[in-house]
């Protein structure tokens, strides 16, 4: 990890959000990120951190509050990448195709974008799936197509919803390893949405618990197991403790919803 | 293991010899019910030689006629998908745009075909021009309502992806949701195919037009069952029924080369 970069890339101010006259979904909300964090948003259903994620990517505008992602408002940043729960795959497009289509949409040359997808293809395993259709592709190698696909434009911020809550335990782990083995290469920031406790604590050196109704941040546990994370961190007992505090303090946010 | 394997390969060869023992049987059964029949009625059920004769007889009228049809078929069929994808594109951007049309569009398509005809003819004259556009008349909605449908089916996530790219409008469109919808548009080309040589035919029955060789195969049959050719008119029976069966397989070849390589509809675990 490249640490010399202090300054935060991503930073959120009193954000709230609310859609017309519904219920608030995020009140007061505030985090700053530095480059190379890895914050996992982790809390009750209706908490709003998927939320989080549309509001930092653009996708969606702030109520209030002040959103400065790398320098910018947000949504004015080129390279920032989302990979939703579902893979949401092009059914038409090759694999390759697949991978090439956020450079094509930018309108980036033929050579160019065949070579960046190639790379991005190599770096999650599946250079020899190029001209497979996802049809025919498992629920796993279709979230690292998804992936890959969010590699393409080289992003220094990487947006990621649950992506791997669909998937069974095994191959959610195997992608966990691969995840943050693709990290030490390509130093990107991460924000990664999910469900479940031990997946966060595995990924992140930061973790977020919200509460919900309205949505806020409850508390921050820093995670500071070094990285490179393997099958042995899994099974060492600092993290099994650290799993089992990080339990109890989403417990506590359920109880405090009733 | 052999065992139930040649059971599968004796099921598979019986399973293509049947259709051609019923073939068998049904021509033997022709046969018998025309010798049963009077001599006086004998003439209104043609033998199978006699429809074969009728084809060697009259081979080059048949033909031709076959070739006039197809040609006003294809024409009406070809035109329908072009301005129907065009139309559908055009609907595909608003409910609103959708509301103000397809009144009309139900008009057009609950006004019969036989009810048309005379006006088209006043208007085009007979011939393959009136021809053309009563197929047309007839593909058009079928293929307007299924691409229509296709264009505004797309994936809900796949959109959002697309906005998230800060894809172009035209990108959204001819990237995502034109290829999206091929499926629903292989349904109404299917469907339009196997009406357009039906209108072709319909429509050279009203509009045909023996001037200059243009007559199809529905003036054909005006003509054979005016002159009582019962052999000839079994005959266009049977060329009709061949150039709708060439219609059908086409659309199909076409769809399984546009879609045979990722849609579900084309799963190999299905077989």
């Amino acid at each position: 990890m490249t640490q010399e970069a202090r300054s935060p890339i991503v930073e959120l101010t009193d954000v709230d959000k609310r859609y017309g006259d519904g219920p608030t979904i995020l009140d007061k909300v505030s985090f700053s990120a530095r480059r190379g964090d890895f914050i996992t948003l982790i809390g009750p259903s209706g908490c709003g951190k998927s939320t989080v994620l549309k509001l930092i990517s653009g996708l969606s505008p702030a109520s209030s509050g002040r959103i400065v992602v790398d320098g910018a408002p947000a949504g004015s940043v080129e390279n920032l990448a989302f990979v939703f729960q579902e893979p949401t795959l092009l059914p038409w497009l090759s694999v390759q195709r697949n991978v090439e289509l956020p450079q094509r949409l930018n309108g980036a040359g033929k050579g160019p974008r065949a070579e960046t997808a190639r790379r991005s293809l190599d770096l999650v395993g599946l250079s020899d799936r190029t001209d497979y259709y996802p049809r025919q592709l498992s629920g796993g190698q279709k979230m690292r197509v998804s992936i890959a696909r969010a590699l393409s434009v080289s992003p220094r911020i990487l947006l990621l919803d649950e992506p791997f809550g669909a998937l069974d335990e095994m191959t959610r782990d195997h992608l966990n390893e691969e995840l943050l083995g693709i990290r030490q290469q390509l130093a990107w920031t991460a924000f990664f949405v999910t469900h479940s406790v031990p997946e966060a604590v595995f990924l992140s050196n930061r973790i977020l618990v919200m509460s919900a109704n309205p949505g806020r941040i409850h508390e921050e546990v820093r995670v500071d197991f070094p990285y490179p994370r393997t099958e042995e961190t899994r099974e060492s007992a600092p993290y099994q403790k650290l799993v089992g505090e990080v339990s109890r303090i989403l417990r506590s946010v359920e109880r405090l919803k009733q | 293991m052999s065992g139930p394997k040649q059971g599968i390969s004796a099921a598979r060869a019986l399973r293509r010899t049947l259709p051609i023992l019923t073939g068998v049987g049904m021509i033997i059964a022709w046969y018998a019910i025309d010798m049963a029949m009077s001599p006086e009625q004998r003439f209104l059920l043609p033998t199978p030689g006699a429809v074969a004769r009728a084809f060697v007889d009259e081979g080059p009228t048949l033909w031709g006629a076959a070739l006039n049809t197809g040609g006003g078929a294809l024409l009406g069929f070809g035109t329908a998908v072009a301005l129907s994808f065009v139309l559908a594109l055009i609907l595909s951007l608003s409910p609103l745009v959708r509301a103000s049309f397809y009144p009309y569009l139900m008009i057009l398509q609950m006004t019969p075909i036989i009810v048309m005809a005379p006006i088209l003819i006043l208007w085009v004259g007979p011939g393959l021009k009136s021809v053309t556009i009563i197929t047309f008349l007839i593909c058009f909605f079928p293929m307007v309502v299924n691409t229509t449908q296709g264009l505004v089916s797309t994936d809900r996530n796949l959109v959002d992806y697309f906005r998230m790219c800060k894809a172009s409008k035209a990108q959204e469109i001819f990237l995502l949701r034109v290829p999206a919808a091929l499926p629903y548009f292989f349904t109404g080309l299917r469907i339009a195919g196997t009406l357009a040589p039906i209108g072709a035919i319909v429509g050279d029955f009203y509009a045909g037009n023996s001037a200059g060789g243009q007559g199809g195969l529905g003036f054909l049959a005006i003509i054979y069952s005016s002159r009582f050719q019962m052999g000839a008119l079994f005959a266009t029976a049977a060329v009709s029924c061949l150039l709708g069966f060439i219609f059908v397989a086409g659309v199909v070849a076409l769809s399984w080369l546009a879609l045979h390589k990722w849609h579900d509809s084309f799963s190999q675990s299905d077989t």
